[in-house]
């Protein structure tokens, strides 16, 4: 039952072919199965999942089940989930038991779904290789001398490998789809504001995304419809109404103007990779839709800018770890200074001090307006840049990473070249504007994802645009080989 | 110590921290009150856990606007929250959520009256919301300090004045008075004891007719008017004491030790935190639109300065006296009320304003201050004082006995009639009667009477004195000059 999309479990549930307490035993099996492989969960919550499956049973026999009521899902290790350790793969949060749930797990709580466990991710969501966890890397399902991809590599994997039929993530400067991209499976960032970040760890307040990865755009529809919304608890969240995306998957796209963004192709980008976006361009032209060339001169300034304005925000978000009130406290402080210093220098790993430090830097006096003041500005070019393509055409389609998974170990020590990872994906995170990508074939045997961006709001036509291309293909059905079968050894 | 110190002039510049009076804390729901036992009104988003967000209190922002309209100062259309950054304790998150490029009130003014009458303009630079932090806690924990997160999050509002006084005398006037609005605007409790209403001076000292302004010292913790006073006239003379000694002054935060009467530093400049401001991220801007604004505007209670200016200008009440009775919002009410139960249903004359303001500022000022009450806890009240008066206007008594009658209202909390009756106090108006204590005295001083009516007019008073003596005082002062010109002449 592994393989099924959520869509196709949903209708299996309903139908009786099996209860969700037998699908949510399977797949806790298969995840304490992967584990030591993968990693890609930090922690299992087999007893409350196997009590919110019965629940659902409960619910679905006695005809009181909504659309999502005992379907199995993971959370990205990021969220807060109450009487559950949260730990945002660091050591800083390792003893963390939240005590309260997220908006997004609250939401998902009673929708009915189960939650199967919480996923290993890059310490602090910083990181692009899922390498930075304190609980050590998660490792891709389709070559696992490979990287997943980050932050949420875990949720990433865990879909890839069909342990987790779906799973929430988050993403910052393109911590859902780049992970989605080499793993091969569908990753949506929603516009800034639509996802509360209410209970979601702070990264970078201005640009982090609450979303999803899944195995395909009609799953993701079906669960952001459930995790969407205004909170009154998130006065970033925007208080517009959520349409249901389920019912406009299959629009047809005839007339639909795809943007091609001139910046994104050619230097930098691998050209087998390239190959296969220009073949999933060919089969949008099938269904009706044209190319547009657009231009975003200052697109190229994004991971630049970014790497002013994460790492600022950062610098402060995490000040809040001090060893006062919670996480990791240095044993046998001399004094405040000591416990300060001892807390943040063994609770936090190398990235996340890098970042803090930058952005410690870039929001001193002296500095501020060289760094922060114009990377703000830069943002707002890039803003109207995107607004503008938007003018244009419907939708912007390209790459979401360079190229395909790279070796575990082969970036970590040239922190530019991880960074370069995220170019194409960047962008819409500075501009808030929502991006989802889905796999659009295979290079060396390893998946490879095209970015779909549209104007802010507008994720029921990602979701369109999506759910054509996998009506006309099955990249998104393809299973990594050694988690193929059912039982897994 | 003064302006004209030697040749030197001090100038002075206030920052007041004026916690705001909202019932749940500014980003938070947790409840505000003061003296609960710790951390028991701090929440999650308190106590800054993973994942928690702020949101605004609006009654904070209504408050804010309201002080920025009574100031006549401009209020932002757009204003924006700010991180300060800094590691301590009491401080949560790391940083202090404040306002710091665009504040939601600037430049404003509040004019204060001195000692000569006359009155100066204070420039306000800006006032911006912030959230106070939590308190260390060091009684009964040996080697160890306690966190109490009750304040953290409650609403400031910090005023920033510019530095236009020029004596600690000037700046605690305009302390009083910025006092005396918060609480007219009902924003703020103003009680510096539980630290609701607190104020750091910034200090510094020139040569008289010099332009640029001295090096200033940021003197912290000083928490009732009358520290105020005495802080800022210690750090006057250590600076000039400085300079005269050919030191200079550096700039630096000091800290006032009140039982010491000293200030000292407490960091340089050199040490001051660098705190990285940079706009909230979690926070969208504050967008306040005209609409709103009137809205606010057109619920201000009537302001101190307003209410004197009518009390002088309805009334004929002294500067003096109408800045007096405006001092609280409290006191210029029960004065009002004083007016109104004397007047009834008509206009209050200029006559019956005057005694009022005269009783209200005096007798029962006196009464108050010698029994360190406020007017609240008068033990007359309005309409009681009104008893009172209304009983001198209408001749029942005179206003030398109506200060016995009060003295006695104070002590046994008897109205004025129930204290005229018991004592016999009631005013002789009757003609008759006085015509025949008149007449009495007459017949018992011939020779006075004598020189009198021979030219010795001085002796006038002799008999209005023997007369009020024969009646107890209660003659009718007036009457009873009528009648004993007209009987002495004969």
């Amino acid at each position: 039952m592994h393989t099924f999309t959520l869509a196709e479990l949903a209708k299996k549930l309903r139908a009786k072919e099996f209860s969700a307490t037998e699908l949510t035993g399977a797949l806790l099996d298969r995840i304490d199965a992967s584990q030591p492989t993968l990693n890609a969960f930090i922690t299992v919550t087999r007893d409350s999942a196997l009590a919110q499956a019965r629940q659902a049973d409960a619910a679905l026999a006695a005809g009181k089940a909504g659309p999502l009521t005992g379907l199995p899902l993971a959370h990205k290790d990021i969220f807060c989930t109450q009487g559950v350790k949260t730990s945002c793969g660091s050591k800083m949060l390792d003893n963390f038991v939240s005590p309260y749930d997220a908006t997004v797990v609250e939401k998902l709580n009673a929708a009915g779904m189960v939650t199967l466990g919480k996923t290993n991710m890059d310490e602090f969501a910083m990181g692009s290789s899922n390498e930075t966890s304190w609980y050590g890397p998660v490792r891709n399902p389709w070559d696992t001398q490979l990287v997943p991809g980050g932050s949420s590599g875990g949720s990433a994997a865990a879909v890839a490998a069909r342990i987790a039929p779906i799973a929430t993530a988050t993403d910052t400067g393109g911590s859902i789809r780049q992970p989605a991209s080499l793993c091969g499976v569908t990753g949506i960032k929603p516009t800034y504001g639509r996802v509360s970040r209410f209970g979601m760890i702070a990264f970078a307040s201005s640009l982090d995304q609450g979303g999803l990865i899944s195995q395909s755009a009609e799953d993701a529809a079906m669960v952001l419809e459930a995790m969407s919304g205004f909170d009154p608890r998130d006065s970033t969240s925007v208080d517009a109404p959520v349409p249901n995306y389920v019912a406009t998957l299959d629009a047809p796209l005839t007339g639909l103007k795809i943007g091609l963004i001139s910046e994104f192709f050619g230097k930098g980008l691998d050209a087998n990779v390239e190959k296969l976006i220009r073949d999933a361009l060919a089969v949008y032209e099938k269904l009706g839709a044209k190319l547009v060339d657009v231009k975003l001169p200052a697109l190229p300034l994004s991971v630049p800018t970014y790497y002013v304005v994460a790492p600022a925000e950062c610098s402060s978000n995490l000040a809040r770890f001090d060893g006062v009130r919670y996480g990791y406290r240095a044993q046998d402080p001399k004094d405040l200074m000591d416990l300060y210093k001892r807390s943040r220098g063994e609770g936090f790993g190398a990235e996340v001090k890098r970042r803090i430090m930058v952005g410690t830097y870039v929001l001193s006096a002296g500095y501020y307006d060289a760094y922060y003041l114009k990377a703000q500005r830069v943002r707002q070019l890039i803003n109207q840049d995107f607004k503008r393509a938007f003018e244009q055409v419907d939708v912007l389609i390209g790459p979401t990473a360079p190229d395909v998974a790279f070796g575990i170990g082969a970036k970590t020590d040239d922190p530019i070249q991880m960074y370069l990872n995220d170019i194409y994906t960047i962008g819409a995170n500075l501009a808030g504007v929502p991006g989802i990508s889905i796999p659009c074939g295979f290079v060396r045997d390893l998946p490879v994802g095209m970015q779909i961006c549209g104007p802010h709001f507008a994720e029921a036509k990602l979701l369109n645009v999506a759910h054509k291309y996998q009506q006309e293909t099955d990249w998104h059905r393809r299973i990594p080989a050694a988690y193929s079968k059912e039982k897994l050894s | 110590m003064s302006a004209a110190n030697n040749g030197w002039e001090t100038v002075i510049g206030l920052e007041i921290h004026a916690q705001l009076q909202t019932k749940s804390k500014i980003f938070s729901g947790s409840a505000t009150a003061y003296g609960s036992s710790p951390n028991s009104q701090a929440n999650l988003v308190d106590l800054a856990y993973p994942g928690v967000l702020p949101v605004l209190n609006k009654e904070a922002v209504r408050m804010a606007v309201k002080f920025g309209l009574a100031v006549g100062a401009q209020v932002a259309p757009r204003s924006v929250f700010a991180r300060k950054n800094y590691f301590y304790p009491d401080l949560p998150k790391g940083y202090q959520i404040s306002q710091y490029e665009l504040p939601i009130v600037a430049k404003g003014t509040l004019d204060i009256l001195l000692d000569d009458g006359s009155r100066k303009t204070i420039g306000i630079t800006r006032a911006h919301l912030e959230e106070d932090a939590g308190k260390s806690l060091h009684e009964g924990l040996p080697k160890q300090s306690g966190i109490d997160l009750n304040r953290a999050g409650t609403p400031l509002l910090e005023i920033v004045s510019e530095p236009d006084m020029r004596s600690a005398k000037e700046a605690v006037a305009y302390l009083k008075k910025v006092h005396t609005l918060v609480r007219y605007l009902e924003i703020c409790d103003g009680n510096m004891q539980e630290g609701s209403f607190r104020c750091d001076a910034n200090v510094s000292v020139r040569r008289v007719g010099a332009e640029k302004f001295g090096t200033r010292a940021e003197i912290k913790n000083i928490n009732s008017f009358r520290f105020v006073e005495k802080a800022i006239n210690y750090e006057v003379a250590r600076q000039i004491d400085v300079i005269e000694g050919g030191g200079k002054v550096v700039q630096e935060t000091r800290l006032y030790d009140p039982d010491k009467g000293e200030t000292r530093s407490m960091r340089s400049k050199e040490e001051a935190n660098d705190y990285r401001y940079f706009p909230d991220p979690d926070l969208l801007p504050v967008e306040l639109d005209p609409g709103y604004i009137g809205e606010i505007k057109a619920t201000l209670p009537e302001l101190p300065d307003e209410k004197a200016a009518r009390f002088v200008l309805a009334y004929d009440l002294s500067q003096y006296d109408a800045t007096v009775l405006t001092s609280s919002k409290e006191l210029g009410a029960y004065y009002d009320d004083v007016v109104k139960q004397l007047a009834g249903d008509k206009l209050p004359s200029k006559e019956q304003a005057k005694l009022a303001a005269n009783w209200v500022a005096g007798s029962l000022a006196a009464a108050l201050n010698e029994h360190n009450l406020e007017i609240t806890e008068s033990r007359i009240d309005a309409k009681k004082l009104a008893g009172l008066l209304v009983r001198i206007t209408d001749n029942t008594i005179s206003g030398k006995i109506a200060k016995d009658v009060f003295e006695a209202m104070w002590s046994d909390g008897k109205d004025a009639d129930a204290i005229i009756e018991s004592k016999g106090l009631k005013q002789i108006t009757d003609t008759g009667a006085i015509e025949k204590a008149i007449d009495d005295v007459m017949a018992k001083n011939p020779g006075q009477l004598a020189d009198y009516r021979s030219g010795k007019d001085k002796l006038f008073g002799f008999f209005v004195g023997q007369v009020m003596k024969a009646t107890g005082g209660k003659a009718n002062p007036a009457q009873l000059n009528d009648l004993l010109k007209k009987k002495l002449a004969g």
